[in-house]
């Protein structure tokens, strides 16, 4: 694996986590509880979509075989999206929304930060504004979490389930391949193993401040590095390629 | 006989004064979208820049740029979206900050941005300058700004957030 080829797998992880999160976050648009929060959300899910279009764009360059981010996005089967599980979870009520948010958003602060340092110039331009845009949402998300692991008996027992529920996707976070350590010898990508520290401590702040528990270890979900799937990409994909799949080459 | 320079020059100056599509007050130029115009293998290259990278103003500001240029007679061109420097609210002029008060947009206050969230900004309100505001949204009807209701006056604004 050369190091371009390497940098194209990344690329194309970074991509699809934020398309496929993007995706799950925008199906929320005009359902929100209330206003204000369709509109966070919404703002939130543009910005993912922004960013993989940044990253799939990227990706395309680097794989140089003429494609688009488009073609990226809309001509991969599920066995080839490399998106961490958490991101294609189901929005589930509220508090399972939020929770996803509260874990992804704090893991997202920490590694935009990071990959701000990398050696590819292009990655490093796209975490400089992504970890800018990034902080917005871990504030939503803590926000929300506080609110309602301390609000009411209702609220703070959603969050819990929520919690427990979502624990078992938050060990692939920090999962690293052959992709990640030929990457970080070049000091192109981030090395996680000490950014779970820094994650732990985060959301056991503010689990703590929501009056809410930490769970507990558990068996931890894998799969993503390899394309292996749970059963919502395939859904997920079904609606997002479904124009171009049934027109291929339709534009806009 | 006229430089490659003076001629980008001239098309720099042509596309300057385009206003942003989402807040009409202020040109590309003022909010530190459009970068620079370069003539290169016969082409100008016009880079900008996103304020958000999922800015969906961007693919109308290519148009217009091409528009304006095609009516001038410039037909070669090619719009460069670049991500390097990254956009910051600290290339706003203290000019552009006043238009976007007066149109009604509490411009973002401080100019260093590192820590933007952990520490809250005291926002003045555009409307009647009380500072007795309080947030209602951390995302308003942009990417760019943030919802905000005036305890004096009571109206609500935006704020056009430290980036
Ligand atoms: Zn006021």
């Amino acid at each position: 694996m050369t190091t371009k080829e390497a940098t194209f797998t990344y690329t194309l992880r970074l991509g699809d986590d934020a398309l496929i999160l993007g995706h799950r976050l925008s199906e929320l648009c005009s359902k929100a509880p209330f206003i204000e929060e369709d509109l966070a959300l919404t703002n939130i899910a543009l910005d993912m979509i922004g960013r993989a279009q940044a990253m799939l764009s990227h990706a395309a360059e680097l794989e140089g075989k003429g494609k688009t981010a488009d073609d990226l996005a809309y001509r991969r089967p599920e066995i080839n999206y490399y998106n961490h599980l958490i991101t294609e979870q189901p929005n589930g009520d509220f508090a399972h929304t939020i929770v996803r948010q509260l874990y992804l958003s704090a893991f997202e602060f920490l590694f935009y930060c990071e990959l701000e340092k990398s050696k590819d110039e292009t990655l490093a331009a796209i975490a400089k504004k992504a970890s800018k845009e990034v902080q917005y949402h871990w504030q939503h998300a803590m926000d929300w979490t506080i609110r309602l692991g301390d609000g009411t008996g209702e609220s703070k027992r959603r969050m819990q389930i929520a919690l427990y529920e979502l624990w078992m996707y938050t060990g692939e976070l920090f999962e690293m391949d052959a992709v990640d350590e030929t990457l970080i010898k070049a000091g192109i990508a981030v090395d996680l193993t000490s950014l779970k520290t820094q994650w732990l401590n985060l959301i056991k702040n503010t689990v703590t401040e929501a009056t809410l528990l930490m769970p507990d270890d558990t068996y931890m979900q894998s799969g993503s590095r390899k394309g292996i799937h749970s059963e919502h990409l395939g859904h997920i994909l079904s609606e997002l390629q479904y124009l171009q799949r049934a027109y291929p080459d339709a534009i806009w | 006989m006229v430089t490659t320079e003076q001629l980008a020059l001239n098309v720099y100056n042509l596309i300057s004064e385009i206003p942003d599509p989402e807040i009409p007050v202020i040109t590309i130029k003022d909010l530190g979208i459009l970068r620079d115009v370069v003539y290169s293998n016969g082409e100008f290259v016009v880079n900008i820049t996103p304020t958000y990278m999922a800015c969906p103003a961007m693919g109308m500001i290519e148009d217009q740029i091409k528009e304006i240029l095609a009516t001038n007679g410039i037909q070669h061109v090619r719009v460069n979206l670049t991500y390097t420097p990254a956009w910051t609210t600290d290339w706003l002029s203290s000019e552009a900050k006043q238009k976007l008060k007066k149109y009604g947009i509490a411009p973002p206050s401080h100019s260093s941005c590192t820590k933007l969230v952990n520490s809250p900004e005291t926002v003045a309100c555009p409307q009647c300058n009380s500072k007795d505001t309080e947030l209602i949204s951390r995302f308003g009807s942009t990417a760019c700004k943030a919802l905000y209701k005036c305890n004096s006056c009571k109206e609500s604004f935006d704020l056009f957030k430290c980036h």
